[in-house]
């Protein structure tokens, strides 16, 4: 358990499960996106989950985060949350945080207005009028923005960085809400291999306080991550386990890796 | 030049310091509040400086289109919200200003009856309608300017963003909003004066309507209003509130799981506009002295957008900018050139969409930013010569 177990803020003698889906379903028309998916994510576990085009990976994220609602099926935060009951915005602030495939930051706003608007807080619109940022706040955001090694475009428009920047940019937000759960929709697509390494290096660090979820179709970068992978296929879990064992497995070369 | 100190020391002071168009701004418009009515008043007619009435009215009239070009700014500008149904907020400001200026008329109508507005006795009606109580009183009466757009913009929002329409949608049914008052208050059965509406006014507080002083005086509070209003609407979209509604423009569902309930933020900034644009409506009523149906129609609320998109979206100097330089462009055209306005109106829409999306307010910028980029590589030059 002590190898799971990296971050005293867990409470993990409490939680068993950091997040878990059971029998998750959903169709759009006809067409079954999800099917009967089920996954067990421990506290403090980093989790990369691939699959190929179509496999339902998006749906999946959309599902945990209350933007698309399963037919059937549980879904569990810590245990006892049931999530199918809450919407984005309440997800958000129970500890999920949701990176985009697309980069998607606020691209008129500068780095640093990014980075206060996601900072955790109260999100009532009259907090928000009359907010003012202590000295506090200000340097945890300072702190965020250089772990994401964004220094020296604090000042500069989101929109004036490059892909990868983008990227960073948007991690860092997720880190300042304060989440338990971080699900990272393809952090390196469009990326050079060596934004993609520092960007694996990223995550790694980031893990040590987090549970983090990554979904990713560049291999390279799951061999960095290092971790548990899961294999989707057809809206189900075709196989789980470390790299060097799921990428032996017939099945798993048939429909993705021979690919 | 102007002793910075005394901003430094308050909110808006600070406010202020950062924004040197909003500066120049409300010294215009505080100026002209000042100097137009003294202009009408103690000038002797034909003189130089001689303010005619007519153009203190039509100048009043132009600020309360600025106010109701600030309030959609605010919205469209900073939270993409087009709504395409602002004059029915502004309209409905106007009838509560002039549901009390009818009270006001007493006996004095054709008829003759202190009990009932002319058209009421016109109709065979026999008494006042519940929804008439309370106008007779001017502050009941200019509460009421708030609250109905208020109410309006507050049951239409959290329906609307509840249920996440957003972009052309939303601005679809804000035009189906305003179509449906409009033909609401056509009807006579509605009891707000059906097609002809409410006018023949005479007086407010007991100053009458017709005087130059009492022009001059609503004049100045149009005047007053758009600085108030501007001053409010800079502090709301500089404050961490500000940078939400950008955030939502910009990326919506991104700010939705940063955990913020955009629908609040949305409906609030969309109660606040309606208000601005309901007071803008009460200040135009008594200045052009009726309101009728006409004013819920589409194409008012479109062209206000056209006021904001010529003026420059997002930056509210713009709005009033474009509010003003448009009205005044269509009093002189709808004068010279009857029939070709609308085609002009549109033209000058096409043209701003395609070649100056930023508007009027975006090209002066371009144009300081090239001069200041020649200045910057010609003074080396200066400094070798000397």
């Amino acid at each position: 358990m002590s190898a799971v177990v990296k971050s005293p803020g867990f409470h993990s003698d409490e939680i068993q499960s950091m997040l878990y889906l059971s029998g998750v379903t959903k169709s759009f028309d006809g067409f079954k996106a999800i099917n009967n998916l089920s996954l067990d994510i421990a506290p403090g576990e980093l989790r990369a989950i691939i699959g190929p085009n179509g496999a339902g990976k998006s749906t999946m994220m959309d599902i945990i985060t209350g933007k698309t609602r399963p037919d059937t099926g549980q879904v569990r935060f810590q245990d006892s949350i049931d999530l199918t009951q809450y919407d984005e915005a309440d997800i958000a602030n129970l500890g999920i945080g949701r990176k985009f495939q697309k980069p998607t930051v606020v691209e008129t706003l500068t780095v640093w207005e990014n980075v206060e608007l996601a900072l955790a807080g109260t999100r009532s619109v009259m907090r928000a009028l009359f907010h003012k940022l202590s000295a506090e706040q200000a340097d945890k955001i300072t702190d965020v923005i250089q772990l994401v090694g964004l220094k020296a475009k604090t000042g500069d428009l989101a929109g004036s960085l490059s892909h990868g920047q983008k990227q960073w940019l948007e991690i860092g937000m997720l880190i300042v809400q304060g989440p338990e759960l971080l699900l990272v929709d393809e952090p390196a697509a469009g990326m050079t291999d060596h934004e993609t390494m520092e960007t694996a290096a990223l995550l790694k660090e980031i893990n040590k306080d987090h549970t983090v979820v990554v979904v990713e179709h560049d291999m390279d970068f799951i061999k960095a991550l290092d971790s548990k992978v899961t294999v989707l296929h057809e809206g189900s879990v075709l196989a789980e386990g470390r790299l060097e064992v799921v990428s032996a497995n017939p099945r798993v070369i048939e429909v993705y890796l021979g690919r | 030049m102007i002793n910075t100190k005394i901003f430094e020391h308050s909110a808006i002071g600070r406010l202020l310091l950062a924004d040197k168009a909003g500066r120049y701004l409300i010294a215009v418009l505080l100026a002209a509040m000042v100097l137009v009515p003294l202009c009408n008043l103690i000038m002797p007619e034909g003189s130089f400086l001689y303010v005619p009435t007519y153009v203190v009215v039509l100048l009043g009239k132009y600020l309360c289109y600025a106010l109701l070009a600030l309030a959609l700014d605010l919205i469209w500008g900073y939270c993409g919200i087009l709504s395409l149904g602002h004059g029915a907020f502004f309209a409905l400001g106007g009838y509560a200003m002039g549901m009390h200026l009818m009270r006001q008329i007493g006996e004095r109508g054709v008829y003759g009856n202190a009990e009932l507005p002319d058209f009421m006795v016109f109709l065979n009606w026999t008494e006042l309608p519940w929804y008439w109580y309370g106008f007779d009183n001017f502050f009941f009466s200019m509460f009421m300017v708030a609250l109905v757009p208020a109410v309006l913009a507050f049951v239409f929002g959290w329906l609307a963003f509840r249920s996440r329409v957003t972009g052309v949608y939303l601005s679809i049914i804000t035009q189906a909003m305003t179509y449906a008052l409009l033909l609401a208050f056509f009807r006579n059965d509605m009891g707000f004066g059906g097609n002809n509406g409410l006018t023949d006014f005479k007086d407010i507080l007991g100053f009458s309507l017709q005087s130059d002083v009492t022009r001059c005086v609503l004049f100045a509070l149009s005047a007053l209003s758009v600085v108030l209003a501007y001053v409010l609407c800079r502090a709301i979209v500089s404050s961490k509130y500000g940078r939400v509604l950008v955030a939502i423009r910009d990326a919506e569902s991104r700010t939705r799981f940063m955990g913020y309930r955009v629908e609040h933020f949305k409906l609030f900034v969309f109660v606040v506009s309606a208000i601005l644009a309901g007071i803008a409506g009460a200040l135009y009523v008594p200045q052009v002295g009726i309101i009728n149906p006409g004013e819920f129609g589409p194409i008012n609320s479109i062209e206000i957008v056209i006021w904001v998109a010529i003026g420059g979206r997002g930056t509210l100097f713009g709005a009033v900018i474009g509010a003003v330089a448009v009205n005044y462009a269509k009093t002189y055209f709808t004068g010279a050139f009857p029939e070709v306005w609308l085609f002009m109106l549109g033209t000058l829409f096409v043209i701003s969409t395609l070649y100056l999306p930023k508007g009027i307010v975006g090209v002066v910028t371009q144009m300081r930013e090239r001069r200041a980029e020649r200045n910057a590589t010609s003074t080396p030059e200066q400094g070798a010569e000397s």
